[in-house]
């Protein structure tokens, strides 16, 4: 199997893929948003609660692919806690990792390293250009949700 | 006595020679060499014959200039030229006449046109048009314009669970409500074949036009618009070979003639003045504005290209890929085929289980293998399906049994990297 593919699908995504964390619709959500890729028919729906601007707890349901799948599982991994300015400089951050060379990422105020570590997995969809929807979906459905809309914009 | 058939032979080989980017390889890097193309995604657009991509340049660099208005030299050429690929058009579909053909700029055109000029001058409220559930989006859309605008009905002709068209479902909905048939001749998802000239009988007992989205029914078998007897049948040129930028409306003149301009403005009118403007006859009345007329002549070479071959050896050729791919791919644990109607053209669409259809056509690609992944422009059937999306390969005229064995090579490879 060539590297590019190895790179692309690290053995955390294909678990992640395969066994989403926090795949479920909790009750006491109060946000939720639709991240829809018309190309390819990827559709999740990102449920957040939030509690005096943090949020206590981040899950999906949906249907999508291997990468957007184990992205938006990570994802509920890394933003629970965090503060929705937190959790917003990390999709900030996210999404340079996804799209930018490293020297043209931006500053998306303190970001929590650590979390950025775990997410730099999905870096290999750079490589990909095609594919970084597919990382980025459930994200853009979070940030909306803490914005309050309902679905993510299309890029 | 001994009797030997000579079957006609049809050299995929020396075919292959005429396209120039089948020789070339993909995902080239680090010194490492890339992998041959395997072009599997035809249905989507066909790559171009040297013929064609020769024949546009030399018009380009020869003969070139506006058509239709001109007294030079030039003009006069290149519209005998355009005209001339009308007249290929007319004959490819066997229509009576070239004045049968309208060029658009796509088969989505072509729709809208009809949508547009012929809905929105003969349809009113309560009104029905029945379409299939394979249509492609661009033959859904357009009418869904309509119904905003006319109030108007959309009734949809369910399929089995092989893509069979459900004809009597189809008979129970043409109704005296009903006033146009908009059907798909090949779905571009499932391969179904839909039997067009019973579509077109059934219709037209009750007075109702047809439409036949012939996107892909006419790139792999010998079209008849008489013989069906199609009301008005669409064709894209660069699923046949030919360039973007091209897509034909064939009409009936009677319907044609009684059709309002889709669009306004140069070349399709008599004489304007600002008290009012009279209109061309058709075809030159859904012509406005300057054509794509180099891509129109290439389209034309494109025709001949296929005709030279033969329209019947190109079909039987694609079967042999279809059959074969369809019974090497259904050897392969987990994988499931979406359209097994019979006489089916030569697309298939599959899913892989626990496998998502776009992870596959990223891996494969990475095997040299473009396949299209994804929904296919025809959502509802995918619901019909209950299948958020599908990988699909087609075949073309150009493709081998070789090309057929890497596309297999590389899903089992998929399956093996995903444990699936």
């Amino acid at each position: 199997m060539m590297d590019e593919l190895r790179e692309l699908y690290q053995e955390v995504i294909l678990d992640h893929g395969k066994n989403p964390r926090n795949f479920r619709h909790p009750d006491d959500a109060n946000r939720e948003a639709k991240g829809e890729n018309p190309m390819c028919g990827d559709r999740f729906m990102v449920y957040l609660k939030l509690k005096d601007g943090v949020v206590e707890d981040v899950a999906f349901q949906g249907r999508g692919c291997a990468i957007s799948t184990a992205s938006a599982s990570m994802m509920t991994e890394v933003i629970k806690g965090k503060t929705e300015a937190e959790a917003k400089a990390l999709f900030e951050t996210f999404h340079d990792l996804c799209t930018k060379d490293d020297h043209d990422h931006g500053d998306h105020g303190p970001v929590d390293e650590d979390a950025m570590e775990r997410l730099m997995v999905l870096s290999g969809v750079r490589q990909f250009p095609v594919r970084v929807k597919c990382a980025t979906l459930a994200w853009h459905a979070m940030n909306a949700a803490i914005e309050g809309e309902d679905k993510a914009s299309s890029e | 006595m001994d009797t030997q058939i000579t079957l006609p032979t049809f050299d995929v080989e020396r075919v292959r020679a005429d396209f120039p980017i089948l020789s070339r390889t993909v995902h080239e890097r680090k010194g490492k060499p890339g992998k041959p193309l395997v072009y599997l995604d035809s249905a989507a657009s066909a790559q171009k014959p040297r013929q064609v991509i020769d024949a546009m340049t030399r018009f380009l660099e020869e003969d070139y200039s506006n058509i239709h208005r001109g007294v030079h030299f030039l003009s006069q050429t290149a519209t005998d030229q355009f005209e001339e690929a009308r007249r290929k058009v007319a004959r490819f579909l066997n229509a009576p006449s070239e004045r049968n053909i309208v060029f658009t700029r796509s088969a989505t055109e072509a729709v809208n046109l009809v949508a547009h000029s012929y809905g929105r001058t003969f349809l009113s409220e309560g009104d029905e048009i029945i379409v299939s559930v394979m249509e492609h989006h661009a033959n859904i859309v357009p009418w869904q314009l309509l119904q905003m605008d006319k109030g108007i009905r959309i009734r949809v002709v369910p399929v089995d669970e092989h893509g069979v068209l459900d004809l009597n479902a189809y008979e129970d909905l043409l109704s005296d409500r009903t006033k146009l048939v908009a059907m798909t001749h090949c779905s571009n998802v499932l391969g179904t074949v839909t039997p067009a000239k019973i579509i077109a009988r059934m219709a037209h007992e009750r007075g109702v036009p047809v439409l036949f989205d012939g996107s892909q029914a006419a790139v792999h078998g010998v079209v008849d618009v008489q013989d069906i007897d199609a009301d008005f049948y669409i064709m894209t040129g660069h699923k046949l070979y030919g360039p973007t930028g091209t897509g034909v409306l064939y009409g009936k003149y009677d319907l044609l003639k009684k059709m309002p301009p889709y669009q306004g403005g140069g070349d399709m009118i008599e004489s304007v003045s600002f008290e009012g403007t009279t209109f061309k006859a058709p075809p030159a009345r859904f012509e406005a504005g300057t054509p794509a007329i180099t891509e129109v002549i290439g389209l034309g070479v494109a025709l001949d290209y296929m005709e030279k071959l033969g329209r019947e050896a190109i079909a039987a050729h694609e079967h042999d890929l279809l059959q074969y791919s369809t019974q090497q791919l259904s050897q392969i644990d987990g994988l499931r085929v979406y359209g097994t109607a019979p006489g089916k053209g030569p697309i298939i669409s599959f899913t892989l289980e626990g496998v998502h259809p776009h992870d596959l056509g990223t891996i494969v690609d990475q095997y040299g293998v473009a396949v299209r992944v994804g929904r296919h422009c025809a959502e509802p059937l995918m619901e019909r399906f209950g299948v958020g999306a599908t990988a699909r390969a087609s075949f073309a005229l150009y493709n081998t049994r070789a090309e057929a064995d890497a596309l297999v090579e590389s899903v089992i490879a998929v399956k093996e990297f995903f444990g699936a």
